[in-house]
């Protein structure tokens, strides 16, 4: 809380030292011509001392506070009795978790003992002087750079180029953030199935026939063999998949073609964002609307016909998942379809073919690589949606092709793994980054696949 | 010389030998067509119909009449009007003797657990509250109407039919007739459910709200507002107005078209790991959720946003430069002017996003019950789409009806938001 205080407080120095900026500017010329003599409007000049006093100073404060914790632990640890200095490290993380829950007046997991209330108050101590020591740091800081800032202010002086190049940077390193958060992904995965691996080797992963991440406890614990075979989960996942394009694919596209070729401005008008608004329901309402309302009413209509409907049917799944898709697949298809040139329907019209059979025989082959990179993006996106399943497939990883049996897929397995509490060694909730690392590349490898497909064919029409 | 005549003849012939298949299939082809649009409709139509039919009884909540006799010897006995005396003291001892008192007929220990249990447990909560209000009710009395438990809300709402044998039902015809004694006499009515729009969350169905719920999804939203709205603007004018075309500018491109498409869960697991494991950031705070959905919208922003810096035409740019601004003069002075509009449109499309999302929050852990209504970004809360989430997994009727309006409300807020967003566009759009 006492460094949102300090923030404000620094806030305020910035308003200050822009106000003393531009003050100081408009003096400098007071008797030589006004501003026209300054090189940059007087604004800049205050920018770039509030710029001065203001980035040193946050800069400092941030690592400050993001080195403070580490630095502090090593000086505990360092006056800790030499007995608990050797302690393997998960049980010195103990330790030192009692001396802060201590330290702030929380519930300890251990008993007292007068070394630890000695390091509580060390701990104590410490993050006191470190907290003073920040905020005379970043304030004197502060006031340093705004008296340099209004020392440099000069008539002659480039505050605007200054201030602008400072955006700039400013503005680059906002771009890079979608680098960062690819990288960060892609890392932030991949160590932890790395660790995975170690326990579990990728081979087995990649080809197991068999998934039941439960890990015994104890040795002669039954039925907890921790089987990590991935197998299961993609079946699962791509039957799934298979159903909702079956879904998709031809509601989306004939809808498509309907629209764009044959329907009235009129009608086109209402029904397309009507259709839209599929795209924009939560995918958890969709989950809901296959748990509560068609699977049971799939398995009400089996019994009679005499097939055996399981509750949570991959076929409810994949049907809602469908409806789902169905807007995404449209709208990727009509912006395809309107891209195919006119002269090519007036060609074939021309010669006495009938609409449907342009449609089929022209239009259809000039859209194919737009339609299938179309497809391809929501085959990745039927892959790593995560609710409807969550909420209406199964948890049992079945190895079967029956859609009305019931499967599990990745995401259902990731959310499983790591929804409540759970310990972060565990192969168990490791298994759920490899999962996470494996949905990644998957999709990214259709996503890439399937950009480069429709950038393609659009370069082809224009 | 008629020759070519007859061989014309065969070929219009030949066209007209196939020529009624052929409008046959035409119209068959274009019947398909309408009857994807039709379907696509209904599916629209069904899961509204579906979801309004559900849960608009919901926002009623079924209340019994009540007299009330704030006897002082129960509530304070010293009558020094402590207030720990007051919070403690047995409320549901009042409202089990105003019970008693509307059935004098009731007797043994069964009957009457029966009798207490058609109210909610959390009944005499609002004697508590009043009481603590305003001590002067003390020694009053007081007619109050108090909400039943949920099974009788759902027989009251026509959920449980009263033509069952007793064997099938869930409440036996004991408490049917004392609850059609009760509507004989008008003393038991649904009144609106102030409580499901303001409360917490509960697990006892007719206490139960989505109150934190909203709360925690404005929290949310408005740190991934004040995160992903300015970064999204920043990149985007970096990279419409001033990126070089060079290797570096291609691979943040590639980057955002393909995080565009990343699923939504690996964001989770990028802020479980990352944001909670790493920095040590808190689980369930909205804090978090918000940086992980700013991740996530973000580039659906910056494309909006270079869509609308692409769609100002270049002679803006070119005048402003000739009259001697700098190249970060004329953008910040007139093209975003010009392009906020759209960005904006954009970014409110992108926030709908974020109040839809679920998948990424489970795994932060903002999926806890939690009863108290979260007063900042730092405090453990829940987002309305995983409230639902939560809610459909329970298994008493009540919760379907309560899910189902849960589910109202939040596409009321989406309906809303991209209301605003076609507003925006229509008004402020220029064509050039």
């Amino acid at each position: 809380m006492s460094n949102t205080l300090l923030i404000l407080i620094l806030l305020g120095l910035m308003v200050l030292a822009y106000w003393l900026g531009v003050r100081r500017s408009r003096r400098l010329v007071a008797g030589s011509g006004g501003v026209r003599a300054l090189h940059s409007l007087p604004a800049y000049y205050g920018f770039f001392t509030a710029l001065w006093c203001g980035l040193p100073a946050l800069l400092v404060l941030f690592l400050w506070v993001s080195l403070q914790p580490g630095v502090i632990r090593d000086l505990v640890i360092s006056d800790l009795p030499e007995m608990e200095r050797a302690l393997p490290p998960a049980q010195l993380g103990l330790v030192i978790n009692d001396i802060q829950n201590l330290a702030q007046g929380n519930i300890v997991s251990a008993e007292v003992n007068p070394a630890m209330e000695q390091a509580a108050a060390h701990y104590q101590r410490l993050q006191q002087t470190g907290y003073a020591a920040s905020v005379v740091v970043v304030l004197s800081l502060a006031l340093a750079g705004l008296s340099l800032g209004w020392r440099l202010i000069t008539p002659k002086f480039r505050a605007r180029n200054r201030v602008e190049s400072v955006v700039k940077w400013l503005l680059v390193g906002c771009s890079t953030i979608a680098i960062f958060t690819t990288l960060g992904i892609v890392l932030s995965v991949l160590f932890e199935a790395i660790r995975f691996f170690e326990t579990v080797p990728i081979t087995e992963f990649l080809f197991g026939l068999e998934w039941s991440p439960q890990m015994a406890i104890r040795e002669d614990q039954v039925g907890s063999s921790g089987a990590f075979g991935v197998i299961p989960l993609f079946a699962g996942t791509l039957l799934i998949a298979l159903i909702a394009m079956l879904v998709a694919v031809p509601i989306g596209l004939m809808s498509a073609i309907y629209l764009s070729e044959y329907a009235g401005a009129h009608f086109r008008a209402w029904a397309k964002p009507l259709l839209e608004i599929l795209a924009g329901i939560p995918t958890v309402v969709y989950g809901f609307f296959a748990a509560l309302t068609v699977a049971p009413f799939i398995r009400n209509n089996g019994a009679p016909l005499g097939l055996d409907v399981s509750s949570e049917s991959a076929l409810a799944a994949g049907l809602v998942m469908g409806i789902m898709i169905i807007p995404f697949i449209s709208s990727l298809s009509d912006d395809v379809i309107n891209a195919v040139p006119q002269t090519m329907r007036d060609a074939s019209l021309g010669i006495g073919a009938t609409h449907s059979e342009t449609v089929r025989k022209v239009i259809l082959p000039a859209a194919l690589p737009g339609i299938v990179g179309g497809i391809l993006l929501a085959v990745s996106r039927a892959i790593g949606e995560t609710m409807i399943v969550v909420m209406a497939a199964g948890l049992s990883a079945n190895l079967t092709a029956n859609p009305l049996q019931s499967v599990t897929t990745v995401t259902v397995q990731i959310v499983t793994l790591l929804v409540g509490d759970q310990e972060f060694d565990s192969p168990k909730t490791l298994a759920a980054f490899a999962l996470g690392l494996l949905l990644f590349l998957i999709t990214l490898v259709l996503n890439v696949v399937a950009l480069h497909v429709v950038r393609r064919y659009r370069e082809a029409y224009e | 010389m008629n020759k070519p005549a007859v061989e014309q003849m065969r070929t219009i012939d030949r066209v007209n030998a196939t020529l009624k298949q052929r409008y046959n299939r035409e119209c068959r082809f274009r019947r398909f067509g309408l009857g994807a649009v039709l379907l696509g409709l209904l599916f629209v139509g069904l899961m509204f119909l579906n979801i309004i039919g559900n849960g608009y009884s919901a926002f009623q909540q079924t209340r019994i009449l009540l007299e009330i006799d704030y006897r002082a010897e129960v509530i304070d006995p010293t009558g020094a009007r402590d207030p720990a005396t007051l919070s403690s003291a047995d409320y549901a001892a009042l409202v089990k003797s105003s019970l008693r008192a509307l059935f004098p007929a009731v007797q043994g220990r069964g009957e009457k657990r029966e009798l207490y249990g058609m109210l909610s447990s959390g009944a005499f909560l609002e004697l508590r509250r009043r009481v603590m209000a305003d001590p002067g009710l003390i020694g009053t009395r007081e007619q109050l109407w108090l909400p039943v438990d949920d099974d009788i809300d759902m027989l009251v709402k026509g959920y449980i039919d009263r033509r069952l044998p007793e064997s099938e039902r869930r409440l036996d015809n004991r408490v049917v007739a004392w609850v059609e004694q009760l509507e004989s006499t008008g003393a038991i009515e649904k009144q609106f459910n102030l409580t499901f729009l303001t409360g917490g969350d509960s697990r006892e169905p007719e206490l139960a709200g989505i109150g934190g719920a909203v709360m925690g999804s404005l929290y949310t939203l408005i740190v991934t507002l004040l995160l992903s709205f300015p970064i999204g603007v920043a990149a985007a004018v970096y990279l419409e107005e001033f990126a070089p075309r060079n290797r570096w500018t291609d691979l943040v491109e590639v980057n955002i078209n393909n995080l565009a498409a990343v699923p939504s869960i690996v964001f989770g697991l990028l802020g479980l790991a990352v944001f909670i494991n790493f920095f040590g950031l808190p689980r369930s705070a909205p804090l978090v959720g918000g940086m992980v959905l700013t991740l996530m919208t973000l580039p659906t922003i910056i494309i909006a946003s270079r869509a609308a810096l692409k769609s100002v035409p270049p002679s803006i740019r070119e005048a402003a430069l000739g009259v001697g601004a700098s190249r970060m003069q004329t953008v910040f002075h007139h093209v975003l002017p010009l392009a906020m509009p759209g960005m904006l449109t954009g970014t409110i499309i992108g926030m709908a996003q974020a109040l839809g999302e679920t998948a990424p929050l489970l795994m932060i852990g903002m999926v806890a019950f939690i009863v108290d209504i979260p007063g900042g970004a730092l405090d453990p809360s829940t987002v309305l789409p995983v409230q639902i989430f939560l809610w459909a997994d329970s298994p008493e009727r009540a919760f379907m009806e309560k899910t189902s309006a849960a589910i109202m409300v939040l596409l009321g807020f989406l309906i809303l938001m991209n209301v605003i967003a076609v507003i925006l566009r229509k008004r402020f759009e220029r064509r050039w």
